[in-house]
């Protein structure tokens, strides 16, 4: 293969821009999950003020003091009584220091823990249609990922920014009170450090956010090889792999190399511009005091606050690099937290407790999307307790019909009833309570395998737990476990079969016992004797209620009150099996085609 | 130490930037201590001596001095940095290589999300003490070597009470070390947990909705958010209570100087300048003094990052091409079981128990049985994924341990349950196992696993690019581009390893049609669970607890009266009621 199309051989997606420019809007909406602190904020910045002015006031004390009052007129009773001073003052910024620590992280972590829990809580809310369009990985970086990007600026940045500034100002107000002439010879410096602070930064920082982006889309095919190593190992790519990794690595390689050689170059100019400034004070710092304009301890005082200066300017140009990582994520917090869910509970929804499970559509039309209609008006009435199948092709509108009932999406003409009253005007979390959908990929949650069947109703009694498998039937083989209900599972694990999770999830939903059962029947990976148990089992769940089935075996379909054929959103036939078959129309055709299948 | 000489050879090649680095940073600590000489040199001699003519000669020979300290800086930060990154190079590379072997075995037991935190967390870990970490140690002793030199020179009393608020400095670090370290590691797993109940929400997000316990999952999460911020803020706790502590030791030193240095100054020997001199030197070694646990902590996270990554490196590759093992082109496809019997490792029981069968070149098998009777199994042992325990897998006669993998790999088409689709475009997928392959070829391959027209009915065709994992098609569609990319490969032998269960009846009818052609001159193995998908093959292996329970063609079995006919009695019970309705 040619270089070019190795490195086309897997594609990612670069969107994953590091930093956004500076915003003011994104900024105070970031700054107001701090405001929950509230009077911690002005504690913490009291405890801030004092730490900064005790590291301002002792090279006061020893410069200018102990040099030019003690030293110079030999008194050491004064020297003792700075010593004192200074050991008071260090004690007082002592605890202050811890209080400022601990009040700086406990407002950080306040906020990142609201943040965190409102964007946890408002995806909860969220419909469908935003999870189809996303994956569970993208979604979790967001929470965690994006949220912990915050957690350096909410603890330290916003804070440390202020001491720095507070700190510079003070230094320089202190060098112009010392010494106006000295101040402004030494303060040359000042522009230097700046500029080098943000422009050399900033072409520093896009070299790394090159080797970051680089980083993630090796990882991304890192992870990716990872997954799909069985496909690559049974078409034997591993060489035509290794010879785009090589490519990913060699560009991250020099990404990296580049970045690391700016950074260093940075290292000079920060030595010379802080010589510089030494060069400068030495220089006329001991004319002045030459000619007896200053003491020396004031010049000793310039030299231990010209140490300080570079360290707050440093720390600044972090905390913008923090402020600019931290606009890109917040811009990605805020995209979920501004999402609106599709589908919206009413306030004043109707909390009805005794459902009786009677649905009716009535001329519902729905469209995913404008190019793709789903449902064309249609009509339907399924009294309480019976049991209709839903047949078609892929793509007929099966799953719509079953997505509407449980609200996931709302129809976009006609409406739906249940026991006469329009779903809108219910709760949502109500109804939902009452209409479950037992899926075909049955979700194991880690955990036992009795929290797993709680989580049907998460205050049921160890009995409810224990009946609800029994009645099933799941209590055969749960028993057989190691630790029968005690038995550890998660999701990929193997503890369980195809068929056993299947179970699991029907106990489940027979704990939650809603009125109305929607099942997307499982046509994938059980073998058949397995499938037969798990058909008794379904019989027990649905007894009782309205259920809606997306059936594809024909007994199941066989044994529904009424049959719903469908295709391309509309309700082709309806009728029980014996109806349609005489009909001899659509449903007959699917029957005999399978019937083919079976005797050719 | 043995895990640094371990993974000696991705490092030491790089040794003379590493060297480099060092000498330079021996400039660089020794250029820092020149400061407080300067000044003191310019109080002492220019000021108090009232030599002005040396202040020039010491602005500007600190400059040049600085010019020289930057200099070095530069260099031993570049070349620091070059040596960690092309050991990361080599790492990566080696780490890479070796996952692309790792057996099926292997994945079995590993998790995509370990393996990611040691190629990420762990080479980073590792690198940063390479780079960065070993060069802070060694300038940490030289700092304070340097210091105490200049301090024992200008006054040795002064230079022994720092010297002595040194150990108490070092217990506080060490005992701050202690306490935050496990708490540091609490808050990892804290946040690792919050990581997996966030995971398991979003992915079971239609359990939650189905169930409506969305309130649950919240009061759920707010524990885990609620204990990864008591944990950090007890960690924080530990930090307020050591770090304040350790600044107020150093200040302490300073204390200390301001009165006995005072004093030395009033009354004794010490000059003005050295006494200045000595504030700046008590600064430079308490700095890297409080950063000792920081380092001493990247030691030790690199020591086990190395570890975790010498665990994947020293993995044995058990698949591998024997020395005499030959590239015979393309085979025939005749595969014989001779009393095969595998265990898995690590697990109790047997997989296979003493299998054997003979199958001729161009025959259609069919596998069935329950879920764990061992059908997978077969077909992996064909494709050498893994080592029978017991007996021989032969393919054209020959034992598979005397092809070359890449001849077996190339000779045998895998469909799996689970089409995986990397992020590519759907073209490159298609010719994902033949890269070299035309895009008329690659079309080809497409109708004729039924995929042509949905690909053509993209807005991008061929070229459309999939997102991670096949983003944005159905089970169905991304099952028939794995398919077309079996077929691509035009193999002797085809394993479709229940590949048809996803999609649904009426697709699956359509695609056996375009198996059936394509299954002429190939052997075939299906694996599945519907009669309607092995009934025409020209064997029928029924497996039950790793047994060949019952073997023969669809009518033999059907007579036998075993498994098979109770399958089929299950299957087809609904059909031949209504066979009877219809005579009826």
């Amino acid at each position: 293969m040619s270089t070019t199309r190795v490195m086309e051989r897997f594609r990612y997606s670069q969107d994953t821009a590091i930093e956004k420019p500076f915003n003011w809007e994104k900024l105070t909406r970031l700054l107001h999950y701090m405001k929950e602190s509230g009077s911690l904020i002005v504690k913490a910045i009291v405890a801030m003020l004092i730490t900064t002015a005790v590291r301002l006031i002792v090279p006061l004390i020893i410069g200018q003091w102990a040099l030019d009052f003690a030293l110079a007129n030999e008194d050491y009773g004064l020297m003792l009584q700075l010593a004192v001073f200074a050991l008071s003052l260090y004690i007082f910024s002592l605890f202050a220091n811890r209080l400022r620590i601990k009040w700086t992280n406990e407002i950080g972590q306040n906020a990142i823990h609201a943040l965190r829990k409102q964007l946890f809580n408002h995806i909860q809310g969220l419909s469908n249609r935003f999870f189809d369009n996303r994956s569970a990985g993208s979604i979790l970086v967001r929470v965690v990922n994006d949220v912990n990007a915050l957690q350096e600026l909410f603890t330290n940045g916003i804070i440390n920014m202020l001491m720095d500034m507070i700190m510079l100002i003070s230094i320089v107000i202190i060098l112009f009170t010392l010494s106006p002439p000295l101040a402004l010879a030494v303060l040359i410096v000042l522009p230097i450090m700046f500029f080098i602070s943000t422009k050399l930064r900033r072409n520093i920082r896009r070299s790394w956010q090159t080797v970051r982006i680089r980083q993630s889309k090796l990882n991304s095919h890192l992870n990716e090889s990872i997954q799909g190593v069985r496909v690559t190992q049974s078409f034997s790519q591993e060489e035509n792999n290794m010879a785009f990794f090589k490519g990913v690595n060699k560009e991250n390689y020099d990404a990296w190399d580049e970045a690391s050689k700016k950074s260093a170059v940075f290292r000079p100019f920060v030595e010379m511009a802080n010589a510089l400034g030494s060069a400068v004070l030495i220089w006329y710092g001991a004319y002045l005091v030459m000619t007896g304009s200053i003491g020396f301890g004031v010049l000793v005082s310039f030299a231990f606050f010209l140490g300080m200066f570079w360290e707050p300017i440093s720390r600044l140009g972090q905390v913008y690099n923090q402020l600019l990582v931290a606009m890109a994520s917040s811009e990605r917090i805020f995209e979920f937290l501004d999402e609106e869910p599709n589908v919206k509970s009413k306030h004043d929804g109707n909390e009805a407790t005794n459902l009786k499970g009677d649905i009716q559509f009535e001329s519902v039309t729905f469209a995913y999307d404008e190019s793709r209609k789903a449902l064309n008006s249609i009509s339907l009435s399924i009294p309480k307790g019976q049991t209709i199948a839903l047949v078609g092709h892929t793509g007929s509108g099966k799953s719509t019909i079953a997505n509407l009932i449980s609200r996931y999406y709302d129809p976009t003409g006609g409406r739906i009833m249940l026991d006469g009253v329009d779903l809108k005007d219910y709760k949502l979390h109500r109804l939902r309570e009452e209409v479950s959908t037992v899926l075909q990929d049955t979700f194991i949650f880690s955990g036992t395998i009795r929290e797993n069947i709680r989580f049907g109703k998460p205050d049921a009694t160890d009995e409810e737990v224990e009946q609800a498998a029994t009645a099933i039937g799941a209590n055969h083989f749960i028993e057989k476990l190691q630790n029968g209900y005690e038995t550890e599972v998660e999701e990929r694990g193997n503890v369980l079969s195809v068929g056993e999770r299947q179970l699991l999830s029907f106990a489940r939903t027979l704990l939650a016992n809603p009125k109305i059962i929607i099942l997307d029947e499982a046509t994938a990976s059980i073998d058949t004797e397995t499938e037969v148990k798990i058909q008794q089992a379904l019989k027990t769940l649905l007894h009782g209620r309205t259920s809606i089935m997306i059936a594809h075996r024909l007994s199941t379909i066989r044994e529904a009150d009424n049959i719903i054929v469908l295709e391309q959103g509309n309700v082709l036939e309806n009728g029980n099996h014996e109806q349609l078959m005489k009909r001899e129309g659509k449903y007959f055709d699917l029957v005999m085609s399978q019937f083919k299948a079976l005797t050719v | 130490m043995q895990i640094f000489n371990a993974l000696r050879q991705y490092y030491w090649p790089f040794r003379r930037y590493f060297l480099g680095s060092i000498f330079f940073l021996v400039f660089v600590t020794g250029f820092t201590v020149v400061y407080p000489i300067f000044l003191q040199l310019a109080i002492d001699e220019g000021i108090v001596n009232q030599n002005y003519d040396l202040i020039p000669i010491l602005a500007i020979g600190f400059i040049i001095v600085m010019m020289f300290k930057g200099l070095a800086a530069f260099f031993h930060q570049y070349w620091g940095d070059v040596f960690g990154i092309k050991t990361v190079y080599q790492l990566r590379k080696g780490l890479y290589e070796k996952l692309q072997y790792l057996p099926f075995r292997y994945y079995d037991n590993a998790r995509t999300g370990d393996l990611m935190s040691r190629l990420t967390a762990d080479v980073e870990g590792f690198r940063f003490f390479l780079s960065f970490g070993f060069a802070q140690l060694f300038n940490f002793v030289m700092i304070i070597v340097f210091s105490l030199i200049v301090m024992f020179y200008y006054s040795p009393q002064l230079a022994l009470i720092t010297l002595f608020m040194m150990p108490i400095l070092a217990i506080t670090v060490q005992r701050f070390d202690k306490f935050v370290h496990p708490a540091f590691k609490e808050i990892r797993i804290s946040m690792a947990s919050l990581n997996t109940r966030v995971q398991e929400n979003v992915s079971g997000m239609n359990t939650v909705k189905s169930l409506s316990k969305e309130e649950f999952e919240k009061d759920r999460f707010d524990e885990k958010n609620s204990h990864y911020r008591d944990r950090y803020l007890y960690t924080s706790g530990i930090w307020s209570k050591y770090f304040p502590v350790m600044e107020f030791i150093g200040n302490v030193a300073v204390v200390l100087l301001l009165a006995y240095g005072g004093y030395l100054a009033i009354y004794g020997t010490l000059t003005p300048g050295a006494f200045v001199a000595f504030f700046s030197l008590v600064w430079y070694i308490m700095g890297p003094l409080m950063n000792l646990g920081f380092i001493i902590n990247t030691f030790s996270q690199s020591k086990a990052s190395g570890e975790r990554l010498l665990e994947v490196l020293n993995e044995p590759v058990d698949i591998k091409d024997d020395e005499t093992a030959i590239d015979a082109g393309r085979l025939t496809g005749d595969v014989s079981f001779e009393d095969v019997s595998f265990y898995y490792p690590n697990e109790e029981k047997s997989a296979l128990r003493n299998v054997s069968f003979q199958v001729n070149h161009g025959e259609t098998i069919g596998l069935m049985g329950q879920t764990g009777a061992g059908k997978s199994s077969v077909t992996q042992l064909i494709a050498r994924f893994y080592e029978a325990t017991h007996g021989q897998v032969k393919i054209d006669g020959k034992s598979v341990q005397d092809y070359t993998i890449k001849t077996l790999r190339e000779n045998i088409g895998f469909v799996l349950q689970e089409p995986f689709l990397f992020s590519s475009s759907i073209r490159d997928n298609i010719s994902y196992g033949r890269p070299e392959a035309g895009l008329d070829e690659i079309i080809e391959a497409a109708r004729r696993a039924d995929a042509h027209e949905f690909i053509e009915a993209l807005p991008n065709g061929y070229d459309t690019v999939l997102g991670e994992r096949g983003m944005g098609l159905s089970g169905g569609q991304k099952q028939r581009i794995s398919i077309a990319r079996a077929l691509l490969v035009n193999p002797s032998i085809l394993i479709l390893d229940d590949a048809t269960s996803a999609v649904d009846m009426q697709t699956e009818v359509k695609i056996q049609k375009a198996f059936r052609e394509l299954m002429k001159g190939r052997t075939t193995f299906i694996i599945a669970h519907r009669i309607s998908s092995v009934q025409h093959a020209d064997q029928i292996f029924v497996l039950e607890n790793g047994k060949m329970k019952e073997q023969g063609k669809h009518n033999e079995l059907l007579e036998e009266g075993g498994m098979y006919k109770r399958i089929y009695d299950i299957q087809y019970q609904d059909l031949q009621s209504i066979e009877k309705e219809s005579i009826r």
